[in-house]
């Protein structure tokens, strides 16, 4: 291993232009793998809380609540139609101005990159599920709803029987669309120094003042999580949508 | 506020910026997109191969990464291979730098609209121009292409949409597009909210306006369906 690690190393040094030293790249695991967890806590995270807010801004769209429904169009409005990243500096640069959010006692989080990345992520994906998940609830059938109400279920309990369950079915692909979406949306957390993957190679590269290294290892660990995402969204529609498979 | 509009002109060459990477970037992105999807429908088994590697794995990779790669990699590897044959290397800017892997990635999800689109003409029609006897020429210009507009145009406007946005990552690899300008004065008259506020407007304003002219186009292209 050693041997080969100096060959490398030679090799590099020689200035083949392709040269790449993997073993730069092995001796850095650990901070991969904290990368890669970092990586996917932002990502499930931003995902699972922006269900959350989803869910309900959803059923005010369908509802078309008279107050909320022009608020939550506003909202999503906002935030699909302008660049995550610019979104991501308002959280982190811009909110740091103001006196009333230094001295709220939301500093402590909103001083912190890491909070900054996953609420920025969070309100964002929060928007794009919504759409989806307004999209999906009013493609329910009108027999579902009158069945529901015929079997004398109140609207909460036919919410949660009927139509959320057969709405996530129906929202599965697009929600897969937007885990991918979300997984590669994070790698801008290393503009505001969070050590995610694409952190950790871009300081790869800076400290070792190479250029292959890091970067294409980064891409590759990204891809095979793009991968496992794939994998796992069929793998539910499989049996989820098993119905629309004949 | 007064700083705000002295700088407006500087943040109009800003948005000129991001506006002309787009532009140009959606230009590269629908010829390698066309590109890729001929290979994969019509191509030979190498051609189908390079087309078919070349959509999943750009597809698989963050823009920022691979913005990156071809900046920092893509420089270093042209020129180590311009020096090791004798040349004299290059000096990629960053402008072209922006433009070229903008178009790269998203010539990736062009191919998939592109693809999809073909598909979607009734085969029952391409037999029927072989039958009149029209030429392979004429079937592409008279029958395939009018259609393919028609039916790949709703994706080329969502990729479009993700294109543009995409173009604020431009400015992390130092590029002095809306979003580069607008954080550096802000920062310096320390009201970076403001100013990426601006920003912000600007992209709504940019998607918005291009949304509701694809809508149109997309009327335009249906009408007689």
């Amino acid at each position: 291993m050693e041997a080969f690690c100096a060959a490398a190393a030679a090799a590099s040094q020689a200035g083949a232009p392709w040269a790449f030293n993997p073993c730069l790249v092995i001796d850095e695991g650990p901070r991969w793998a904290t990368g890669v967890g970092i990586t996917v806590a932002l990502t499930a995270l931003a995902l699972v809380l922006g269900f959350m807010v989803a869910l309900p801004l959803a059923f005010i769209r369908t509802q078309r609540h008279r107050v909320f429904d022009p608020l939550v169009r506003g909202y999503v409005y906002v935030f699909r139609g302008s660049p995550l990243l610019v979104q991501l500096f308002l959280i982190y640069y811009g909110l740091a101005q103001f006196g009333f959010v230094r001295d709220s006692f939301l500093w402590p989080f909103l001083r912190d990159a890491w909070w900054c990345a996953l609420l920025a992520f969070t309100l964002n994906s929060a928007a794009y599920q919504t759409e989806i998940l307004r999209g999906a609830l009013e493609a329910t059938p009108k027999g579902d709803r009158e069945a529901a109400v015929a079997l004398g279920m109140s609207p909460w309990l036919a919410a949660r029987r009927i139509l959320i369950p057969a709405a996530l079915r129906r929202a599965l692909p697009q929600m897969g669309n937007e885990a991918v979406f979300m997984l590669h949306g994070t790698a801008i957390a290393s503009v505001i120094t969070i050590q995610d993957i694409l952190g950790v190679g871009r300081m790869i590269n800076g400290r070792y003042y190479v250029v292959y290294e890091g970067l294409l290892s980064a891409a590759a660990l990204y891809m095979a999580l793009t991968g496992l995402v794939v994998l796992a969204v069929r793998a539910l529609e499989k049996r989820y949508l098993r119905h629309l498979y004949r | 506020m007064n700083s705000l509009v002295g700088a407006a002109p500087l943040l109009l060459q800003g948005l000129w910026v991001t506006l002309s990477v787009a532009v140009l970037a959606l230009l590269l992105a629908t010829a390698l997109g066309a590109l890729s999807a001929a290979a994969k429908l019509g191509g030979g088994p190498v051609a189908r191969g390079a087309a078919a590697a070349y959509s999943t794995i750009v597809r698989g990779i963050p823009d920022l990464v691979t913005m990156l790669i071809v900046y920092f990699a893509g420089q270093r590897l042209i020129n180590g291979v311009a020096e090791s044959v004798g040349l004299e290397g290059v000096e990629v800017s960053l402008y072209g730098a922006g433009v070229l892997s903008i178009g790269f990635i998203y010539g990736a999800y062009m191919t998939e609209t592109f693809r999809g689109a073909y598909l979607a003409i009734p085969r029952g029609q391409l037999e029927a121009a072989t039958a009149l006897g029209l030429s392979r020429r004429r079937t592409l210009t008279r029958i395939i292409i009018p259609q393919l507009m028609r039916f790949a145009l709703p994706g080329y406007a969502n990729v479009w949409q993700v294109l543009v946005k995409s173009t604020a990552v431009v400015s992390v690899i130092g590029l002095a597009d809306l979003v580069g300008l607008a954080l550096k004065i802000g920062r310096r008259e320390r009201d970076p909210f403001t100013y990426l506020i601006v920003v912000l407007v600007a992209y709504l304003l940019i998607t918005s306006v291009s949304g509701w002219l694809f809508q149109r186009a997309e009327r335009r292209l249906a009408r007689g369906t």
